[in-house]
């Protein structure tokens, strides 16, 4: 049995930088590299790129954040953990193996299927957020159910370098490679809790160092352009010392790991993964050096009867435009441009949002009496059920160059698709996994 | 009265159309000023036509830390919302503002 085991966060979502976990494989000693990349909507999209071809619908920079790691995996024995399979994790390993070929490196990777439930759900089963039936939202795209840790055990099992998946909760993630490295009890449920707290705290990667945390002056966090994203020493207990590469930016701090161990939660007396209900109130924080922080004290209770299932959907189009005012009134002009827009709209577009940047377009208004910005931004939002439709939102401002008060300039105008998400339970018994293994050798090539 | 930014700390986190906001104490000593001033009224009151359902409050004194869960604050949910900061990121500074 180890000692202590190394484990790293390389991406916290989808678009993370990606240098960081090559500094980890390379100069982090860490045992496996952990890239969450999947969040509450992006398996929904994935899953309508797939539906356009059905080799994608992994994450779109798989290939990158993959070329960029194999050879350092390879070289500093590090094993890769990721959800970037998104909506089609086999495609995703072929697209790994596919890569390993044209280097020639030698590759294992075990895929972790049976989080899709799309066709296992029922239009009517209601929604936790608002109990009514899932049909009444529209057409459905997608329905993940989260995993826990136990599916990911039989391919960390199986000894491959690299172990995809779709959907799995997050702090899963790391917490499979500790109960496979140190045999826990899948009814251990402190350990579990323990882990899941480090795995909570490590699965937005440079949240944890400082990123989403920097106030200059009061929070200041050095050379961010360069954020290190952390590792966990977690040792047999599942207690654990946070820290980061040395020589890289960021920060690891009391403050930092206090504000990522709450981040999301919605009960800190009871935070459900699929392997266990954690209890963070019990969480102690013990400054052991620069950027090194020990956490112990998570305590557990018996996993969820069921598993969550988040469900994508159809949720139409938004049509968006902007335009900006500066100078002496501003606010005013502003205002007028919202106020000529609404009227032409509001009778097509129930919906219609008008905002204005610089002044309320983040609290709804200002919290300072004295207010007078010297520029702001109209911002009009509106939500359409086709894409033609909304575009005339964009066009409408867009045409207050000519029609609308003095110095509008700078328009912009997007229309985009909007998946929704909702969720709901599944019986675990309905979520059988299963484990895929794709691998490249030389003695492949030669045969 | 100073305001909540000079004392504490705060993270936006979302699931959903909730949004929970952390606060966090820069030092043990203000914890016990927090609990008493940073009331589940006192947040409904200050973040009035934000937060539109309920405000759940919960106490780690160990981490010197308030946890609000509010209900029906980001405009629907994220994945719909038509707000420019859809995830309610910047709430944590909404809650800053705050005097105690």
């Amino acid at each position: 049995m180890r000692e202590t085991l190394r484990i790293g966060a390389g991406a916290g979502f989808s678009g993370d930088r990606l240098e960081p976990a090559a500094v980890l494989a390379e100069r982090g000693r860490i045992q496996y590299l952990v890239l969450e990349c999947l969040g509450e909507r992006t398996v929904a999209l994935a899953q309508l790129r797939k539906r356009q071809d059905p080799a994608r619908g992994y994450d779109p920079l798989l290939e990158r954040r993959i070329e960029l790691l194999l050879p350092l995996l390879r070289r500093h024995g590090v094993r890769l953990i990721t959800n970037m399979g998104a909506a089609n994790p086999i495609a995703a390993a072929d697209a790994i193996i596919a890569i390993a070929r044209t280097r020639k490196t030698p590759i294992r990777v075990a895929v972790v299927t049976g989080d899709d439930v799309l066709a296992k759900i029922e239009p009517g089963e209601l929604t936790l957020e608002t109990q009514a039936p899932i049909a009444k939202y529209g057409e459905l795209v997608s329905a993940n159910a989260y995993l826990g840790a136990a599916a990911l055990l039989p391919a960390l099992q199986s000894g491959a370098d690299i172990v995809i998946t779709g959907r799995v909760a997050d702090p899963s993630l790391f917490v499979a490679p500790m109960v496979h490295e140190y045999g826990w009890q899948l009814d251990d449920v402190d350990r579990l809790a323990r882990g899941t707290s480090i795995g909570h705290l490590l699965e937005c990667a440079g949240q944890l160092c400082g990123g989403y945390f920097a106030e200059p002056g009061r929070k200041d966090v050095p050379d961010m352009a360069h954020l290190g994203f952390p590792y966990a020493d977690v040792d047999a207990d599942g207690s654990a010392t946070l820290g980061k590469v040395e020589r890289t930016g960021g920060c690891i701090t009391l403050a930092t790991a206090k504000e990522q161990l709450l981040y999301e939660v919605t009960d800190p007396f009871g935070y459900v993964t699929p392997d266990v209900v954690a209890d963070f109130s019990t969480v102690t924080m013990r400054e052991a050096g620069p950027d090194r922080i020990d956490v112990r004290g998570a305590t557990g209770k018996a996993r969820p009867a069921k598993l969550k299932v988040s469900v994508g959907y159809l949720a139409g189009y938004v049509g968006e435009g902007e335009i900006s005012y500066g100078g002496a009134n501003a606010l005013a002009r502003a205002r007028l441009a919202g106020d000529i827009i609404r009227e032409r709209l509001d009778r097509e577009f129930p919906d219609l949002r008008i905002d204005l940047i610089g002044s309320t377009s983040l609290h709804g208004k200002s919290f300072d009496p004295a207010e007078q910005p010297y520029e702001v931004r109209l911002r009009v939002a509106a939500r359409a059920p086709t894409p033609e439709h909304a575009s005339l939102v964009g066009e409408e401002v867009e045409a207050l160059y000519t029609n609308g008060p003095a110095g509008g300039g700078g328009t912009r105008k997007y229309v985009r698709e909007q998946v929704g998400i909702v969720s709901t339970l599944i019986e675990r018994e309905r979520v059988p996994t299963k484990v895929i293994l794709r691998e490249w050798s030389r003695d492949a090539q030669a045969a | 009265m100073p305001k909540l930014h000079e004392l504490a700390h705060c993270r936006a986190g979302d699931k959903g159309d909730t949004s929970i906001l952390s606060l966090i104490a820069y030092r043990a000593e203000d914890y016990p000023l927090l609990a008493e001033r940073v009331t589940v009224d006192a947040v409904r009151r200050h973040l009035q036509g934000i937060v539109l359902g309920e405000v759940t409050r919960y106490e780690l004194p160990g981490l010197w830390a308030l946890q609000f869960v509010c209900a029906r604050t980001l405009n629907g949910g994220v994945t719909t919302s038509l707000a420019l900061d859809a995830h309610g990121k910047s709430l944590s500074y909404a809650l800053l503002e705050m005097n105690v």
